[in-house]
């Protein structure tokens, strides 16, 4: 199993602030692997800069064997093998959930109206919402948004889907619709990277947890050996407040 | 009683909802007779000539011998049917398309926008087809001013769109390019622009060039609007909130794809009264066309009310103007509403 993504000493900086500090990361194929760590730790922008919706300064980042670079040609073949999910879902409003799960089938990949379609209602069906394809993002509660978002991105068949704190933005009673349907993915071979507080689904599906804090990487583990013997102060402090 | 009561609620509240009260009364009470009487009551329908006019009201047979000129400025009368026919066949169109299957409206939308306009310009004008030429400093009244705002008004949105997206890009020569031609055109008065578009432009033109004088103003007009169009816009891009453009990077959408599909359609929805608003800017702004000499339907009244058999009848010719341009605005901004509730129903 080769790298299908590979960070080597990655910095960025906003402005004066500096977001990841030399952050070496790779991630395997069929791997899982989840990011945690406190707000503002960076962890969001690490993943962002993995489909370049933000750019890195220094450093490299390669991701299926194509490198991350100013190549635009290169970056949208890398962004239609990685979906994304948001923490705020970004829906569509003013397309119906069926069309915001085949609009990008038709216009990146080129299918038939049909053909894209009929996928959509696939993947709906797995996320067990294809009796609101018709209804728009307003008319969901946010579970159900969510779960249409991240329909919407494996409708572009990814390799490897990025989650960007799935769940933040819902309540409580919701959090679970969403998990399950990313556990039932795990276990379906996906290769994820999730940047999440909840430690329930780590523990369940991870094949590694990532500490971060202030822009660096502290501590990268095992799952079981992450939340058994984590070595680093700032990780012991984080895990116990969180668990 | 329940009618006492509801006055009293509604309009005699308190001294002060009294008081307004009867001040308004009064006012509707000066001005709204008088003014019926003089359109209506007192007013002169038939009749050919000023002397006819002698019940002291409106002389409305100035406005009636003088309509085919109002409309149709100094187009030759036998050739008047090419108006009405192109004319025609626009309003039907826009009926027919209320009523159209959804599947054909945008065959339909882009037959209006593109070879219409064309085909009507090429009827108008003539010299095809063993149709006489009507060169177009004969072309006036409300005809004109519907060229001049039709044509602005297809031709600045477009603009007005890729100004906004421009000078929101992040390439420097494309936004900076953006923003010196919006706060030009901004910056000038558009009788200025006109002036410039009519007479300086032919003489910095290479001799034996010649542009029509009706085509340089509708492009001066479209620029100037455009512009104007581009912020309203640019307000729009600016509400759409950043993980609309995240979301439609992330599955894959470039640029274009993202403005197309994504970011515009929701833009343009939140702009909807401004753009109406610009919209009916531009209409009113058309009059303006005569410093270069050019004779809409208030420059048609101009002319007319100085003609020495119908002095004095500035007024009339006023008032059946400001109706003329009240129904066509108002049409505008009911269009405008009902295409947000239709957008607000759907969402």
């Amino acid at each position: 199993m080769g790298n299908i993504i590979q960070l080597n000493n990655v910095n960025k900086w906003y402005g004066d602030f500096h977001v990841l500090k030399d952050i070496n990361f790779e991630v395997n194929e069929k791997e899982k692997v989840v990011i945690c760590g406190p707000s503002g730790s960076g962890k969001s922008t690490l993943i962002r800069c993995i489909n370049r919706l933000e750019e890195h300064q220094k450093g490299e980042i390669v991701v299926d064997g194509m490198a991350l670079d100013e190549n635009t040609k290169n970056i949208s073949a890398i962004r239609s093998e990685v979906g994304m999910v948001f923490q705020q879902f970004n829906l569509f409003p003013h397309l119906s959930i069926l069309e915001n799960c085949s609009l990008a089938q038709i216009w990146v990949k080129k299918k038939t109206k049909k053909d894209s379609e009929s996928l959509a209602m696939d993947y709906l069906r797995k996320v067990q919402i294809e009796d609101q394809a018709l209804k728009f993002p307003g008319q969901l509660s946010g579970g159900q948004q969510q779960r249409a978002a991240i329909a919407r991105a494996l409708c572009m068949e990814p390799k490897i889907m990025l989650f960007d704190e799935p769940t933040s933005a819902l309540d409580p009673e919701m959090i679970k619709e969403v998990l399950d349907v990313m556990v039932d993915l795990a276990k379906g071979g996906m290769t994820m990277c999730v940047v999440t507080h909840e430690m329930g689904f780590a523990k369940e599906v991870a094949d590694r947890v990532v500490f971060m804090d202030e822009g660096y990487i502290v501590e990268a583990k095992k799952t079981n050996d992450f939340f058994q013997n984590p070595e680093n102060d700032r990780t012991k402090l984080f895990l116990s407040q969180i668990l | 009683m329940k009618v006492l009561n509801y006055i009293r609620k509604r309009f005699f509240s308190s001294p002060i909802d009294a008081f307004l009260t009867l001040s308004i009364g009064y006012l509707i009470y000066l001005t709204i007779p008088p003014l019926i009487n003089w359109t209506l009551i007192d007013a002169t329908f038939s009749g050919n000539t000023k002397k006819d006019c002698v019940a002291g009201g409106a002389c409305w047979v100035f406005v009636k011998m003088w309509f085919n000129r109002f409309l149709y400025g100094l187009y030759p009368n036998e050739e008047i049917w090419r108006i009405n026919f192109a004319f025609s066949i626009l309003i039907i169109s826009i009926i027919v398309y209320r009523f159209l299957n959804p599947k054909f409206k945008k065959y339909l939308f882009i037959f209006l926008v593109l070879p219409f306009p064309i085909l009507s310009l090429i009827l108008f004008s003539g010299g095809l087809l063993g149709l006489p030429t009507v060169d177009t400093s004969e072309w006036g009244g409300l005809f004109l001013t519907l060229v001049i705002s039709i044509f602005a008004i297809i031709f600045c949105f477009p603009i007005g769109v890729l100004l906004a997206m421009g000078r929101k890009s992040n390439l420097p020569v494309i936004k900076y390019f953006s923003i010196g031609f919006i706060e030009f055109w901004r910056g000038v008065p558009l009788i200025t622009v006109l002036f410039m578009a009519g007479v300086m432009f032919p003489l910095l033109l290479p001799s034996g060039t010649n542009l029509d004088k009706l085509v340089r103003v509708i492009i001066a007009i479209t620029l100037f609007e455009a512009a104007y169009m581009a912020e309203v816009i640019r307000g729009g891009l600016q509400a759409v909130g950043r993980g609309q453009y995240d979301a439609s990077k992330a599955i894959g959408m470039g640029y274009w794809k993202s403005h197309i599909f994504i970011i515009l359609p929701q833009a343009l929805k939140l702009v909807i009264p401004g753009i109406a608003n610009t919209f009916i800017a531009l209409f009113k702004d058309t009059p303006l066309v005569f410093v270069v000499g050019l004779l809409e339907i208030l420059g048609m009244v101009n002319l007319a009310k100085t003609n020495p058999y119908w002095l004095g009848m500035a007024t009339e010719g006023y008032v059946f103007v400001a109706f003329v341009y009240w129904i066509f605005c108002f049409a505008m901004s009911r269009y405008s509403l009902s295409i947000e509730e239709k957008l607000k129903t759907t969402n």
